[in-house]
């Protein structure tokens, strides 16, 4: 296999006193969907924030294409081809549709994708690309959450708990963009905290439990026992 | 009356100048700049020191003084005041609290507590006729006129630039803003050096306008902080409304009574605190 895009080794996390994440070993390899699922505070966010720069780890603990970005500034990880959608969508909410959608592109990094391609991806945020953003519904907020993330033409896309809150049918939507991308070579983490959808949009799936890994294995070959007994411990 | 009414709004101009920086400044950082009167009086002195090296020129000293007030603002943001920010607003109320006494004394220790006034070349005394039997300062008219200029430019950087967008989402999400590669302690100081300008502008203005003197300062706060609270924190023509709100407040006051105008202003800022704590029209930009 190629050598890794995302490698973690030993990956230490910590908010003040509180650990929470504790030593873990984690590869993310070009054009693979890896999905990461567990139970609530068992890290999975923290991760995607460790990877991002916004929760400080030791320098070596991650390697993006084999260089340590471990205690870089965000601004700086994004620019070498990391992109996050955040949980909960976190759009500026002074911004509109468009505006929010080329606040991604700040990061300066040139690729495939712009306003024209993602209008084409999303159709309904060049209808309301002059709207507020945070006027428009929770599955149109998500879509400029994501399409915010892919004007900074990634190598990495780390969604955080893209279904939260949205109907099955807006969920569908949306992650039936993912060949979309994956086909361009971009790498994706997906938090996902339902079961189904992560096996069914990844080639991987890594299971947390309490800041650690519990299980990791081939979507398609992990069953449900395995999972149940590694999401809650039992 | 109509005398009443122009006098007011002219006013309000050179309030406007007073409280465009702070309102810049809350409104991208949420940071209150309690030294925002004392940086005026600041730069009132500095325009006038800096006037005898260009020929004792007020215009020359002005246009001096905007890029060192644009260096000394993007500096004392980068190194100084963004050290103080983060949930807690109490750091740099107090950090500029305690610049506003450093510059008060600072001050009286080069300038003494004479009060100072930089030449015109007698603009000040000039008027222009706006019809018949009606004529107003060209001083205040200038004064006016700049500060207009300031909030449709300040309004048009915040809505229309790519700058602006990012003052905007350093504003509204510091965290999400960096993901996106933006540094915000740059975004910051980048964003007092030009509430930087506006303060030199009105400085130099305020400075030939009438006398400026080291203890200014906290008048000046106070009028700037009431336009602020008027117009509703953080909106650029909401600051511009305040202003004339408080001016011609004021000058009504003045007319029913030459000693009744500066607290006729405090009284319209409480009655607007109580029926309309949010202010008169917050956050209109963007």
């Amino acid at each position: 296999m190629t050598a890794a895009l995302i490698e973690t080794h030993k990956l230490t996390a910590h908010y003040g006193d509180a650990q929470a994440l504790f030593g873990i070993d984690f590869k993310l390899h070009a054009g693979e969907v890896v999905a990461i699922i567990g139970a609530n505070g068992a890290g999975k966010s923290t991760f995607l924030k460790t990877l991002t720069g916004l929760v400080k780890c030791a320098r070596d603990a991650v390697r993006l294409r084999g260089r340590p970005v471990g205690s870089l500034a965000p601004g700086a990880i994004v620019r070498q081809g990391l992109a996050m959608v955040p949980e909960g969508r976190r759009l500026f909410p002074s911004l509109s549709v468009e505006e929010n959608l080329l606040m991604g592109a700040f990061a300066g990094r040139r690729g495939p994708w712009d306003l024209r391609r993602l209008f084409v991806l999303f159709p309904i945020l060049e209808q309301k690309r002059r709207s507020p953003a945070t006027e428009l519904s929770g599955g149109q907020q998500q879509m400029v959450a994501i399409g915010r993330a892919l004007m900074g033409n990634p190598d990495v896309l780390l969604c955080d708990e893209l279904s939260l809150g949205l109907a099955p049918i807006v969920i569908k939507e949306i992650y039936d963009a993912v060949p979309a991308l994956t086909r361009e070579g971009m790498s994706l983490v997906i938090v996902e905290q339902d079961v189904g959808v992560a096996q069914r949009v990844s080639q991987r799936v890594v299971c947390f439990q309490e800041g650690r890994v519990s299980l990791e294995g081939a979507s398609d070959a992990l069953t449900r026992e395995q999972i149940s007994r590694a999401y809650f411990g039992v | 009356m109509l005398d009443t009414l122009i006098q007011g709004l002219l006013l309000g101009g050179l309030y406007a100048l007073f409280a465009l920086g702070l309102s810049l400044m809350f409104g991208v950082m949420r940071l209150t700049n309690t030294a925002q009167g004392d940086f005026i009086v600041l730069a009132a002195f500095a325009a006038i020191a800096l006037a005898p090296l260009v020929g004792s020129q007020s215009v020359p000293a002005v246009v001096l003084l905007l890029p060192v007030a644009f260096g000394f603002g993007y500096a004392l943001q980068r190194w100084v005041l963004n050290g103080t920010l983060g949930r807690d607003p109490l750091p740099s109320l107090v950090v500029t609290f305690g610049l506003s006494i450093v510059i008060q004394n600072g001050l009286l220790e080069l300038f003494s507590a004479d009060p100072r006034s930089l030449d015109s070349a007698g603009f000040n005394t000039r008027s222009v006729a706006l019809g018949e039997g009606v004529a107003v300062g060209a001083l205040p008219l200038a004064i006016f006129g700049t500060a207009l200029l300031c909030t449709v430019a300040l309004q048009a950087l915040f809505d229309r630039t790519a700058i602006g967008r990012a003052f905007r989402a350093v504003s509204d999400d510091r965290e999400i803003a960096e993901l996106m590669g933006l540094d915000a302690n740059r975004i910051y100081a980048l964003a007092t050096a030009i509430a930087f300008i506006v303060i030199a502008l009105a400085g130099s203005l305020q400075a030939m306008r009438t006398t400026v003197a080291p203890s200014d300062g906290p008048l000046l706060l106070l009028f700037a902080f009431e336009a602020v609270i008027i117009g509703g924190m953080g909106s650029f023509w909401g600051t511009f409304a305040g202003a004339m709100v408080l001016g011609l407040a004021q000058q009504i006051g003045f007319r029913l009574d030459p000693g009744w105008g500066i607290w006729f202003g405090h009284l319209v800022f409480l009655a607007v605190l109580v029926v309309r704590p949010q202010g008169l029209f917050p956050r209109t930009r963007g």
